[in-house]
C-alpha cells in the first residue's frame, strides 16, 4: 500500500518528542511573572522619585529595554530565554532582544545594510502591525464618533 | 503586607500572560515574530474595547510590561490623539504613544551592537 | 569502469581508494563522545577569523589540506575536487578553496552533499576521467543559524524535533584502488517530498528519502541489511531515524542494531542539549572521514552503507509555505575491494 503523506505526516507527528509542557509553561510563567515584578520595582521607584504615573511607565519601559538589549549584548538574554521561553519573548524585553540581536549579528554586513536594516527583521512586524492595528482603531472611533 | 499583594497580583498577571505565549510556542507552529505580531495587536483590540485599563489597574506593571500592554497603550494613544487632533490622530497617536518604546530599542540597539562582539552560542 | 546494475545503482569495479581523509571540528564536537577520532578540533569557533562564513571557508581548507597532508599529496596531484556547504552559493567552498588553483565543481545538495561529492569524485577516478579527486564539505553552526534561523543572540527556543547544526568539516581524497576503504556501488538519489512543512523536523522530511535510495539499493544488489555491518544514515537525527525505521520495514527490509545516524553519534544528547541530534554537511563529513573510515581502514567494520541525507528547501520556499523536498545518496564503502576488478 503506498503511503499517502497524510499518513506519513501522522507517522511523524507521533515520532516527534512531545513537548515538555509541564516543564515550559511554569518557566514561562515565573521568568515572565519575575520581569513583571521587575518592572514594578522601577516602576515604584520612579514614582517614588517623583515622577508622573505615565512618565514612569514608559520610563521603566525604557529601563527594561536599556537592560535587556544590555543583557543581549553580552550574550546572557539568550542563555535566560532558553528556560524562559514565551517568558522573555512576551514581555517588553523580548522585543528588545529581537531588535538588538539581529544588529549586532549583522554587524558584519555593514552599518548600514547590516545593523540598519537588521534592527527591524524580527522586530519590525510587531511595529507595522502594531501601528495598522491603532490606525484602523482610530478609524473607527473617529467615524463612529466613540471619542 | 499591601507591597507584598502588590507584587503577587503582577507576578500572576504578568506569568499568566507569559504562559498563554508559551501555550502558543508549544502547540501551534506560530514563530516567535507572529507571537509577538499576535500580542501586540492583540492589545490593541483589548486596549480599544476598554478592556485592558482594568487589568492594568489591576496588576500595574504585569499587565503593562508584556507585549499586549504595549498595544493597549497604542489604543490609549490612539484615543488621546484623535480627540486632541481628529483623524490625522488615527495615524500619528499610536506611534506617538509606543515612541518610547520603539524609540530606547533603537538606540539602545544601535549603541550595543556598535559596541558588543557577536559571539558563539554554546 | 563503471557498471550500471539495476536501475539506480553503479558498481564501481575497479573499488577506488579513499587514499586520505581528514575531518575538522569545533569546540562542541570535540566535547561529544567522537573526539578521539577528529583530526583537528579547535576551541575557538570562529577559527581566529572575522566572520563566520569565513571561519567555515578556514575549516573546510584546513580539512583538504589535512587530507591532502595525510596523503603525502599537494594540491597539484589532484585533478578536481568537489565541494559544497549551506550557505548562500556555496561560498565557504569557493572562498576557502579559491587558493588551492585545482579544478573545482561547487555542490549543493544540502546536508547530503558529502554523498554527492563522494560519489562524483569516485565515479570521475572510476571512469579514469582523473587519478585523484577530492570531496569536501563543511557547515557551521553560527554562519547556518545566521541565515536559516535567527541571530545568535535571540533568545528563540529550539524545538525538540530540531536539530543542531554541526561545526566542522570533512575532506576524503579519492584515488585508484590502494588500501581501504573502498568505494563499492553509489546510488544516486531522486528528490522525495511527503509533505512535511515543519522547518524545525528535518528528520521527518529526509526520512522518506533515505528510505527510497536504501530499499532501491537493496533491489539493485539483490542485498539487504544483513549484508551489512552498518548502515550509517546522514543526519536523521532521533525523530528521522525512528521515521527510517518504520519506512523500511513497510518495504520489508527491517534495520534494527545495523543502521546508526551521523547527527546521533556527534554529539552526546543526554548532556549536550542538542534536542534531536546533530545536522549540517559537516556533519556526515566529520564523522565519515573519522571514526567510520578509520573503522574500515582497521578491518573494525567491513561493509558500511553511508546514505548522507539532505533537506532541500531554502528560507525563502519555506515562508511561501512550500513543503520540504529531502534527497539521500548512497555510497557503499567496504574493506576490501571488488574481485578481480582492478
Amino acid at each position: 500500500m503506498k503511503l499517502t503523506p497524510k499518513d506519513y505526516q501522522g507517522m511523524a507527528d507521533k515520532a516527534a518528542p512531545s513537548t515538555k509542557s509541564y516543564i515550559t509553561i511554569p518557566s514561562a510563567f515565573v521568568i515572565g511573572g519575575a520581569i513583571c515584578m521587575l518592572g514594578q520595582a522601577i516602576q515604584t521607584l520612579y514614582i517614588t522619585m517623583g515622577l508622573e504615573r505615565d512618565i514612569a511607565s514608559s520610563s521603566t519601559s525604557v529601563t527594561l529595554i536599556l537592560l535587556s538589549a544590555l543583557l543581549t549584548g553580552l550574550q546572557v538574554y539568550d542563555k535566560i530565554a532558553r528556560y524562559g521561553g514565551a517568558g522573555t519573548l512576551v514581555p517588553i524585553t523580548g522585543f528588545a532582544n529581537a531588535m538588538v540581536s539581529p544588529a549586532l549579528e549583522f554587524k558584519s554586513e555593514g552599518l548600514v545594510l547590516g545593523l540598519g536594516v537588521k534592527l527591524f527583521t524580527i522586530a519590525g512586524p510587531v511595529i507595522v502591525y502594531g501601528t495598522a492595528a491603532g490606525f484602523v482603531y482610530g478609524l473607527i472611533i473617529f467615524f463612529f464618533r466613540l471619542y | 503586607m499591601e507591597i507584598f499583594l502588590e507584587y503577587l497580583k503582577t507576578f500572576l498577571v504578568g506569568g499568566a500572560i507569559c504562559a498563554v505565549g508559551q501555550v502558543l510556542i508549544d502547540y501551534t507552529k506560530l514563530t516567535p515574530a507572529r507571537i509577538l505580531v499576535i500580542f501586540v495587536v492583540a492589545g490593541v483590540v483589548l486596549g480599544g474595547l476598554g478592556l485592558y485599563q482594568p487589568l492594568i489597574d489591576f496588576a500595574g506593571a504585569g499587565a503593562t510590561v508584556p507585549l499586549t500592554g504595549f498595544g493597549a497603550l497604542i489604543a490609549k494613544g490612539t484615543m488621546a490623539a484623535v480627540r486632541t487632533d481628529g483623524l490625522i490622530g488615527a495615524i500619528s497617536g499610536g506611534i506617538c504613544a509606543a515612541g518610547a518604546g520603539i524609540g530606547a530599542a533603537i538606540i539602545f540597539g544601535l549603541i550595543v551592537a556598535l559596541i558588543f562582539k557577536p559571539g558563539d552560542k554554546m | 569502469m563503471p557498471t550500471k546494475i539495476g536501475k539506480y545503482t553503479t558498481r564501481l569495479d575497479t573499488s577506488p581508494s579513499l587514499v586520505s581523509f581528514a575531518s575538522v571540528v569545533s569546540k562542541k564536537e570535540g566535547e561529544g563522545p567522537l573526539a578521539p577520532y577528529f583530526d583537528m578540533i579547535c576551541d575557538d569557533t570562529s577559527f581566529g577569523e572575522q566572520t563566520w562564513e569565513k571561519a567555515e571557508s578556514r575549516m573546510q581548507k584546513d580539512a583538504v589540506s589535512k587530507a591532502l597532508q595525510k596523503a603525502n599529496l599537494s594540491s597539484s596531484n589532484i585533478d578536481y575536487i568537489f565541494a559544497g556547504d549551506l550557505l548562500n552559493q556555496c561560498i565557504s567552498s569557493s572562498y576557502g578553496l579559491r587558493d588551492l588553483g585545482v579544478p573545482f565543481f561547487g555542490l549543493y545538495g544540502a546536508c547530503s552533499t558529502m554523498a554527492e561529492s563522494l560519489s562524483l569524485a569516485s565515479l570521475f577516478v572510476e571512469a579514469s576521467l582523473c587519478n585523484t579527486a577530492v570531496a569536501v564539505t563543511s557547515s557551521h553552526f553560527c554562519s547556518a543559524e545566521r541565515q536559516f534561523r535567527f541571530p545568535l543572540e535571540y533568545g528563540g527556543s529550539r524545538a525538540p524535533t530540531s536539530q543542531w547544526t554541526v561545526t566542522g568539516s570533512g575532506a576524503a581524497v579519492v584515488g585508484k584502488q590502494v588500501s581501504p576503504p573502498y568505494v563499492k556501488h553509489v546510488c544516486v538519489g531522486t528528490i522525495e517530498d511527503m509533505g512535511i512543512k515543519d522547518i524545525n523536523n528535518m528528520g521527518a522530511a529526509m526520512a522518506p528519502a533515505a528510505a527510497a535510495t536504501l530499499s532501491r539499493f537493496f533491489e539493485d544488489t539483490v542485498t539487504g541489511p544483513d549484508n551489512y555491518d552498518l548502515v550509517l544514515t546522514g543526519d536523521l537525527g532521533q525523530v528521522g531515524s525512528q521515521l527510517l525505521d518504520e519506512l523500511l520495514e513497510r518495504e520489508g527490509y527491517t534495520l534494527g542494531k545495523k543502521h546508526n545516524d551521523c547527527g546521533l553519534m556527534i554529539y552526546d544528547r543526554e548532556t549536550q542539549d542538542v534536542a534531536a541530534g546533530g545536522s549540517g554537511c559537516g556533519c556526515s563529513a566529520s564523522v565519515l572521514c573519522s571514526y567510520i573510515c578509520q573503522a574500515i581502514q582497521a578491518g573494525r567494520l567491513r561493509d558500511v552503507l553511508f546514505v548522507a541525507t539532505g533537506a532541500l528547501m531554502s528560507t525563502t520556499s519555506v515562508q511561501q509555505g512550500e513543503s520540504i523536498p529531502g534527497i539521500a545518496h548512497l555510497v557503499h564503502l567496504s574493506s576490501t575491494p571488488h574481485k578481480g576488478g582492478k
